[in-house]
């Protein structure tokens, strides 16, 4: 009976979906935002990563909307799992000896190419959302493989307030230079250099602290508990 | 034929959306319906960035001067679903945790056992 009607639902939904889509042509959107992005964005962003540019410059604000939900979501997590912290150790095994070293010889690499792609986000693909996923699987990395270590709770603490503290005071700097919250008051360099784009590459870089120490807090809180 | 070369990629997206619907009203297992609330949000993710798609499209970066920037693909879309990707990892690592602690108190993830689960 469920089934049926959730077929139905299905049905209807998809019909008028598909009504709806077919007006919408694939391949052509010219967007006016897109296009004036695109056209002037290197001029005043000075970054090359047009999607940069709008995430943490245009959208500056948006994006700080998101690293709060992100923020909430891991304290919320970690205050739904230590609700009720039972003290049971859990036995482990250790690792063989060629996944133990293994782990630990692949995750300053891994570390490193994550801080690669959060320190580039305004010049190639990347940012720091994916650098802080990347340097997340790191250290999930290390607690799939080396057991028995654990990151420290007060340093992912210190790194994702520095982070977000980071964040927040350049947008109040930007308030204080020019009058708006977040303005690129930095000089913007040239185009395709590594220190260009004002305050992009410094906000990216805390972005990828926060998220980096937010996942790997999630990753522990997780583990902990299963 | 030529509904499906136009709209192949709606099709998938609208697809996995619907697999994700399907998952979230049907199935009785706590951890089958995240899966679909995580199929669904990928079904969103590849709509949104199949919107802002252009025909021959490149990835909006200059990563050498003079590049051509007329098939350069819509960035704002994009910039939204790097967004809604995080979001949706949050969401997917909350509902997880939640179902954590549900097992733990109730003993079981069957949504149909649990009586105040039940609808």
């Amino acid at each position: 009976m469920r089934r049926i009607v959730a077929i139905l639902l299905l049905i209807i939904v998809a019909v008028g979906i598909s009504l709806s889509l077919a007006k919408i042509p694939f391949g052509s959107p010219e967007t006016k935002a897109g296009r004036y992005y695109i056209d002037e964005g290197i001029k005043e962003t000075g970054a090359t990563n047009i999607v940069t540019s709008v995430v943490v410059n245009y959208r500056a604000f948006d994006t700080l909307g998101e690293v709060t939900v992100l923020f909430i979501a891991a304290i919320g997590l970690g205050a739904v799992l230590t609700a009720s912290v039972g003290e049971e150790t859990r036995k482990t095994e250790p690792a063989s000896l060629v996944l133990y070293t293994g782990c630990r010889l692949l995750f300053p690499l891994i570390l490193i190419f994550g801080t690669y792609i959060f320190i580039h986000g305004h010049l190639s693909p990347g940012g720091g959302f994916q650098g802080g996923a990347i340097i997340a699987s790191g250290f999930l990395l290390i607690y799939l493989g080396c057991r028995e270590r654990r990151i420290s709770q007060k340093a992912s603490k210190l790194a994702e307030s520095l982070g977000g503290l980071v964040f927040v005071i350049i947008g109040l700097l930007g308030l204080v230079f020019g009058g708006y919250f977040l303005l690129n008051f930095l000089p913007k360099g040239t185009a395709n250099a590594l220190f260009s784009a004002g305050i992009i590459p410094i906000i990216y870089i805390a972005i990828g602290f926060k998220v980096g120490s937010e996942l790997a807090s999630i990753i522990d809180n997780l583990i902990e508990e299963s | 034929m030529s509904f499906l070369n136009n709209y192949i990629y709606y099709t998938g997206a609208f697809g996995l959306i619907l697999v994700g619907l399907y998952i979230i009203l049907v199935k009785h297992n706590l951890i089958k319906v995240i899966i679909g609330l995580g199929i669904l949000d990928t079904g969103v993710n590849l709509f949104l960035i199949s919107v802002g798609y252009i025909t021959k499209g490149t990835a909006p970066i200059f990563s050498r001067p003079g590049i051509d920037s007329e098939h350069m693909v819509d960035p704002v879309p994009q910039a939204l679903v790097l967004t809604a990707i995080v979001i949706g990892i949050a969401v997917l690592a909350l509902a997880l945790s939640l179902a954590i602690r549900l097992y733990q108190h109730y003993g079981t993830l069957n949504l149909r056992k649990i009586r105040e689960q039940r609808w």
